[in-house]
């Protein structure tokens, strides 16, 4: 870029930051440029996340320097941040569940009437303008809890755009969100480009990378890598320098003919406790096979989760139609007799379904098969640690030692334990639901290359995902889900993003 | 079994532990008759029936509930249990008369524990009434059965067995201590190394990934209520049998002694974290405090707005070292 670079809104120079026992950010620098979109990569632990914290003022505690505008400064906390001009669309969740979309909106900074009240009509007037930029169908009023992660992130994006900032940082801002509504946050950040706001891009997708970045930064084990224009380097050229060696193809499947039939559903209706006469899911049968991996694909909202929950048996009698494994029906009132019928459920939201945050590696590995560490009818430790252990090395789950809390673990990490923990209960069926959610390229493959595997082994594979390529290249046939319905059968063959994507839409002419 | 004792004395108990000694240290010097023999199993037996219930309590709030009514419990099973080995059972409708053993009154006593706190979890886990909503009601409810029950009159003039039960000894050791000693081992071993222990510090570390990981979430939240009623009525037992009398206010208060136990021993409310070690420590602080402090002279007044700092002192203690605090 011989030509002059634009200007620079945010700076960060040689910045290190110190956790007790780890090093997360040593010596790293960044550039923010105004009216640009500057994506950051790295793998997961990268540091990524821990210098954006530190640049939205989340940690105060650090060495460097941070320049805005030219200007030194150093944020006393994310309100000090959010005046001086930046804002941060966290991927964990920051809402208040009790609360509403436009209360979680103005949350500690209400526009007052003449009175000293909170205006609230100003609030709703200003959540319905930025609901309506994000092409979002939800009543202002509608509480957090009632929402699905994937709207939950878009109130968390209109919370981040109502503080008009000139710098938007946004960690991994799609990983919950379907194409559609990737694509109108896309739009969005166009036109904040336009408004010569600096965007800060996290993501792990390198098409969202070449689609949006004009700057890309790379980070590795918290070390500064390099920073160049987009157009200076390539996909490929990205991902070695993320991951530090060449990248290996994608994930490709190999090809064999699926056995018996595992898993048959016939007819499943969950009627919508909320709304009488209406379902969540209707009349949905499928079957799926020994040795094969069938996707299931929706937009949010289609139902996807549901149905994976409803298999489970955490539904309870509530749920209609019939369910056979092997060609049994079976009665899937509890997750506790799912779980004895040979199913496994690999949760969406790792960290409040998938595990006990405050449980060592150790237990949360053994949870749902401890029958089988009892010795005398009792537990016993040393069978647990051996398995665990055993569980920890097969998988490469990144850790000191198997004593160390779920909590401490990264997500990829915190994913490959909670595999591990169905891997115990020798499953028949596995149920994934968006299994590489937040999830670095080298855990993702390991964990596309583990499915594959068990696949091989004779299991039957359910995933759901809402990312295309990933769909594309893992399953042996897709169902599409549209409001709770399947609206599209594909098997390999007949496989297209266009197709899916047509299928998964609500009210096709 | 070196693993073991350090998973037992694991790191949070030690904070409490180092307090009690510090305690016992300062009351020994501070008081001639603090550091003798007899005053010794007298600061014991008076905490063993706080001890009985706080072991139940623990389980309780390990899943993230709470038990209001233990106090009632302990009252009404105490009354149950004085009444049916005194009079009998009878029913002049019905013609009906049924007597009762010692030990025939006992596990009535035990049964009627047993029921009220499965009460409280078919409540919690059918009706989703929040704990401190459903054992507050059975607060009042077993409070008012006692009074229905006793007319409101101590029952006094027992078997000469309760008085056994109360104030015998057995090996140099007084009963009341055996009966928790035994009660505080069971369980601390249960909490530990049965499947039912894991799944309790399952369910209040994450309900939803417990109940994904095939638990029997309500099942065992249900149980946990009937054991904290059966270890409140063990509780009642002792404090009849120690009276020779049931009062009908007996245990009045005591859900409280129980939750500061528990809290000083480092257990979360919020479930999840904890130990029976902790809390036994936990009572024994309050039991070491209590007694020193009569000893000390310290007038009653007093002595509650001390036990007050006590517990806030714990509580802080315990988030200082945990490290990061929460903002």
């Amino acid at each position: 870029m011989e030509k002059s670079d634009p200007e620079i809104v945010l700076e960060a120079r040689h910045i290190s930051k110190q956790f007790p026992g780890v090093l997360a950010l040593d010596d790293v620098s960044l550039k923010v440029y105004a009216g640009k979109v500057n994506a950051i990569v790295g793998e997961n632990g990268a540091g990524k996340s821990t210098l954006m914290n530190i640049l939205s003022g989340v940690y105060p505690d650090y060495q460097g320097e941070v320049l805005l505008c030219g200007r030194p400064v150093r944020f006393s906390g994310t309100a000090d941040a959010q005046r001086q001009g930046i804002a941060m669309i966290h991927q964990e969740l920051n809402l208040i569940p009790y609360l509403d979309i436009t209360q979680n909106i103005f949350l500690g900074r209400e526009p007052l009437n003449n009175l000293g009240l909170i205006d609230h009509n100003k609030m709703k007037r200003e959540t319905l303008d930025l609901l309506e930029r994000l092409h979002f169908d939800e009543s202002p009023e509608s509480l957090i809890n009632d929402l699905r992660p994937g709207q939950q992130q878009i109130v968390e994006i209109a919370k981040a755009l109502s503080l008009n900032a000139r710098v938007l940082i946004m960690d991994e801002p799609t990983s919950s969100l379907s194409e559609k509504e990737a694509g109108i946050l896309f739009r969005l950040i166009r036109e904040l480009l336009e408004n010569k706001v600096g965007v800060v891009y996290i993501t792990h997708k390198m098409d969202e990378i070449t689609l949006l970045a004009d700057y890309v930064t790379v980070l590795r084990d918290g070390c500064f890598i390099e920073a160049c224009p987009l157009e200076q380097t390539s996909v490929d050229e990205l991902v070695r320098k993320m991951v530090g060696r060449e990248r290996k193809d994608f994930f490709t499947k190999k090809q064999r003919r699926p056995g018996k039939c595992m898993l048959e559903v016939r007819d499943l209706c969950l009627r919508d406790a909320l709304h009488d006469g209406k379902y969540r899911l209707k009349d949905i049968s499928f079957e799926v096979y020994s040795g094969e991996v069938l996707g299931i694909y929706g937009l949010m909202g289609a139902g996807r989760t549901d149905l994976m929950e409803a298999l489970f048996g955490y539904y309870g009698r509530k749920l209609e139609g019939q369910v056979s494994i092997e060609g049994r029906q079976v009665q899937l009132n509890s997750t506790n007799t799912a779980v004895a019928e040979g199913l496994a459920l690999i949760p969406e939201d790792r960290k409040s379904e998938g595990l006990i945050l405050d449980m060592s590696i150790e237990q949360n590995t053994t949870l749902a098969s401890l029958k089988d560490f009892l010795k005398y009818g009792l537990l016993s430790f040393k069978k647990e640690r051996t398995k665990a252990e055993e569980m920890r090395s097969k998988l490469k789950v990144k850790s000191y030692s198997g004593q160390q809390l779920a909590s401490q673990l990264s997500g990829g990490n915190q994913q490959k334990v909670v595999l591990s923990k169905w891997l115990l209960t020798n499953p028949k069926i596995i149920l994934l639901d968006e299994p590489t959610r937040g999830i670095d390229i080298r855990s993702k493959n390991e964990i596309y290359e583990l499915m594959d595997d068990l696949a091989g082994q004779g299991l039957a594979i359910v995933m759901v995902s809402s990312e295309l390529p990933e769909i594309l290249a893992v399953s042996d046939r897709i169902i599409c889900l549209c409001e709770g319905r399947i609206s599209g059968r594909f098997e390999r063959d007949e496989f297209s993003g266009e197709a899916l994507l047509k299928a998964a839409l609500p009210d096709k002419a | 079994m070196k693993t073991n004792f350090k998973v037992i004395i694991d790191k949070p108990v030690i904070k409490p532990l180092a307090a009690l000694l510090l305690m016992i240290g300062v009351m020994a010097v501070l008081s001639d008759n603090f550091a003798t023999s007899d005053n010794f199993f007298n600061v014991l037996r008076q905490v063993s029936v706080n001890l009985c219930i706080s072991v139940g309590m623990t389980m309780v709030i390990l899943t993230g509930g709470i038990d209001l009514s233990v106090g009632s419990i302990l009252a009404l099973s105490g009354a149950v249990a004085a009444g049916l080995s005194k009079n009998g059972f009878c029913l002049p409708a019905a013609d009906l008369y049924v007597g009762f053993t010692f030990w025939g009154s006992i596990l009535a006593a035990l049964l009627i524990g047993g029921l009220l706190g499965a009460f409280n979890g078919w409540m919690i886990t059918r009706f989703k009434v929040p704990p401190f909503v459903a054992t507050l009601a059975m607060l009042t409810i077993a409070r008012g059965l006692t009074m229905l029950y006793t007319k409101g009159f101590p029952i006094t003039g027992l078997n000469e067995s309760f008085s056994f039960l109360g104030t015998g000894w057995f090996l140099g050791v007084p009963m009341p201590v055996w009966v928790a000693l035994l009660i505080i081992v069971f369980f601390a071993f249960f909490m530990l190394k049965t499947r039912t222990g894991r799944y309790i510090y399952a369910i209040g570390g994450n309900k939803k990934a417990s109940l994904l990981s095939g638990i029997k979430v309500n099942t065992i939240i249900l149980w946990v209520y009937t054991i904290a009623g059966i270890l409140s009525a063990v509780a009642g037992l002792m404090v009849t049998a120690r009276l020779d009398s049931a009062q009908p206010n007996a245990g009045s208060g005591y859900e409280l002694d129980s939750i500061a136990a528990v809290v000083i021993g480092g257990t979360s409310l919020s479930g999840g974290k904890g130990s029976i070690a902790g809390t036994v420590v936990g009572a024994l602080i309050i039991g070491v405090l209590n007694n020193g402090l009569v000893l000390l002279n310290v007038s009653p007044f007093w002595q509650q707005v001390i036990k007050g700092f006590v517990i806030l002192g714990a509580v802080i203690l315990d988030k200082v070292n945990s490290g990061k605090s929460e903002s």
